[in-house]
């Protein structure tokens, strides 16, 4: 996809995304993103566009934002030194917490921001959609915090993988649907979601959970999850006393990489994005959408996706939830096409490997999704000696427990080389 | 005659009669794709202008009548390139304009210039996509237009007046008026009252207004008929269709 544009306008396009040019007014990241909506929620999408031009840099609203990220979800996150890993990989390997921040996982950053906007916006009652059970978990929870009802849509298949996560929700407070149409996870339940909000698009508001969906969805996710990165950048700095040569980020539509990457761009780190490398390379067998796929519109914006010739979405697979999804936010599909960003895979097996080796070494059980980026660290690591590493922690494994089980644990022991 | 001309002079033709136009639509080739275009020929028989949906594999505006019917398609194996193949095959047997309603990205796969001439050669007349707003719609638009083929809007009631006039005036063929903030097949029937809604949107279109979503009975279609030039039957013929009931009576027994 490097090749998609000539070096000069990559360059130029580069140049835009770093200085935060993007995406323009139209909701394009360059030739990606877009509005493709229906109709009936062309002015609810206008109201929250203005809606976040209001309020979303206004200051009353960023100080209770930054309240709430401070004194709730428990920001910033630690930046933890790896030192046992460091060791067996031969690296300098740092840890950005995310799975620390409350609920588990950086998706409460996104959920809590939104439901502050909500609030804002006048919103009677927040929908949802969740893969992993992770966004759903946090939109509960912020709901319950900002007191809104809450009604999260969750595929069928999902809901048995991440049932620990179905039982947090109802406990928040949340209706959880179980979506039975489609491929039954993630996608089935954006369309879902999208079905209901069409129903009553004044009442509602849709927090959507991924830096995905039509403008101006990609851009609020990012300005609400860039504080991963922001912070991460200082803590290398006064922690390491330098920053990384290299950030990894495990990527499904795209939030906690962007979130890492996005104040990382103008820096001279490599940025790499780990997707589901699921069971091969076949179609069908991964969610490895920017290794693979082509240009296309799914779910509201020009991405990359997942497709037949013929323009059909195609299942996916991956073992964690959370990546399981045909398409990308097209801020990634960007940072692809420019060079700037390299996306690959890790398949379910090594996934596993990595969670267990960081178990191991580090006491840390991290998700199943988060797993994909060790895993590919980890091969960088032997083919990079000595480098320093940041991997974007983006949450805890406790959900991924029902399917961890499935894989007796191995007995080998993790020492140093 | 261009093309998107077809549609409105054969929903005029049908107001001109007396009667509400009828605009019946079905989901190619479901239930069975051998059976496509003999369904096809009968709805084509009883409406006045046939809506042919593209089976798409994410249809997140429609129910799920229309999702079943449309995934049961894809696993027949029904594509855009195989609908096409059939409708060559049936040249000069149907008579009712086409219009194709697919979401914008088997469009898009299939290449927009390929499109409009293989639409055309197929006797479509226009089409309908429903994820892809007015402002993102302009290089279709120009490829459908060079074969003078029609780009349909949708308004609903929650339109905002003055985008109420931009799609009115791009709309060609007819405009689609949304009479529920909803998506296709809702159970909970049409609002009480239309008139106002309907009464502005044809009062700002120069082209047929039809209205859609929620019609079932032949009350509806009388209720949406004296505001509008035609009623759009969807969800409730597939349901026909679904029961293996016979998609000509039902269309005969809405102008009753």
């Amino acid at each position: 996809m490097s090749t998609m544009f000539a070096a000069e306008e990559a360059r130029a396009l580069l140049d835009a995304a770093v200085k935060g040019e993007m995406p323009d007014e139209r909701g394009r990241f360059g030739p990606f993103g877009g509005r493709y909506i229906p109709e009936t929620l062309v002015p609810a999408f206008d109201r929250l566009e203005a809606g976040i031009k209001e309020h979303l840099h206004d200051s009353s609203f960023q100080d209770e934002y930054r309240k709430e990220l401070r004194e709730w979800v428990g920001r910033p996150t630690a930046l933890t030194f790896a030192p046992r890993l460091s060791e067996i990989w031969g690296a300098e390997v740092w840890l950005k917490r995310e799975d620390l921040a409350h609920t588990g996982a950086h998706k409460i950053n996104n959920a809590i921001g939104q439901a502050l906007l909500a609030k804002r916006l006048g919103a009677k009652r927040i929908i949802a959609e969740t893969g992993a059970g992770q966004h759903g978990v946090a939109s509960a929870a912020a709901c319950a915090r900002v007191g809104l009802p809450c009604t999260v849509f969750m595929g069928a298949v999902d809901m048995e993988r991440q049932a620990p996560n179905v039982d947090r929700m109802h406990r928040l407070g949340a209706e959880c649907v179980p979506v039975e149409t489609g491929d039954k996870t993630l996608r089935a339940a954006i369309d879902e979601a999208l079905r209901c909000w069409v129903t009553d698009p004044h009442g509602i508001y849709y927090i959507v959970g991924s830096a995905v969906s039509a403008h101006p969805y990609p851009y609020l996710v990012r300005e609400l999850q860039k504080v991963i990165g922001e912070e991460a950048r200082q803590q290398m700095l006064d922690q390491a006393g330098a920053l990384p040569d290299v950030a990894f980020a495990c990527v499904g539509g795209g939030s906690n990489a962007i979130g890492l990457f996005y104040p990382l761009l103008g820096d001279d780190i490599e940025l790499i994005g780990v997707e589901a490398g699921g069971t091969g390379t076949g179609l069908g067998q991964n969610a490895a959408t920017l290794a693979t796929g082509t240009p296309g519109v799914l779910q509201g914006s020009y991405t990359i996706i997942l497709q037949d010739d013929d323009g059909q979405v195609q299942e996916t697979h991956s073992i964690s939830a959370g990546l399981d999804y045909s398409g990308v936010g097209p801020e990634h599909a960007l940072l692809q096409a420019t060079g700037r960003v390299t996306y690959i895979s890790a398949e379910d097996d090594e996934a596993l490997e990595a969670l267990e080796e960081l178990c191991a070494t580090e006491g840390i059980l991290t998700a199943l999704e988060t797993s994909h980026a060790y895993a590919a660290a980890k091969q960088y690591a032997k083919e990079n000696p000595g480098k320093r590493i940041l991997i974007g922690n983006s949450g805890r494994g406790d959900k991924d427990m029902p399917t961890l089980t499935k894989y007796p644990a191995r007995t080998r022991s993790y020492e140093g080389a | 005659m261009k093309a998107h001309e077809r549609i409105g002079a054969a929903l005029t033709a049908a107001n001109d009669a007396g009667r509400p136009a009828l605009v019946p639509f079905i989901t190619a080739g479901y239930p069975e794709p051998q059976d496509f275009i003999s369904t096809l020929k009968a709805v084509a028989e009883e409406g006045d202008v046939v809506e042919l949906g593209i089976p798409f594999s994410d249809p997140m505006a429609d129910g799920m009548t229309i999702q079943r019917s449309s995934f049961e398609a894809l696993q027949k194996g029904v594509s855009l390139k195989w609908i096409f193949d059939q409708l060559d095959s049936a040249q000069g047997e149907i008579d009712a304009p086409l219009v194709m309603m697919s979401y914008l990205n088997p469009l898009l796969a299939f290449g927009y210039e390929a499109l409009a001439e293989r639409a055309l050669a197929a006797g479509v007349c226009g089409f309908i996509i429903p994820d892809l707003p007015f402002e993102e719609s302009a290089d279709i638009r120009a490829a459908l237009d060079g074969k003078g083929l029609g780009l349909i809007q949708l308004v609903t009631p929650a339109t905002p007046d003055e985008r109420l006039r931009t799609l009115c005036e791009a709309s060609r063929g007819f405009v689609y008026a949304v009479t529920i903030t909803g998506i296709t097949g809702g159970g909970a029937g049409l609002p009480a009252d239309l008139t106002d809604y309907l009464n502005k949107v044809s009062g700002l279109s120069s082209i047929p207004v039809c209205a859609g979503f929620g019609i079932r009975e032949a009350k509806d279609v009388a209720a949406v008929g004296k505001h509008a030039a035609g009623a759009i039957v969807g969800s409730a013929l597939v349901e026909v269709l679904e029961r293996g009931g016979d998609p000509r009576s039902f269309l005969g027994s809405l102008r009753a």
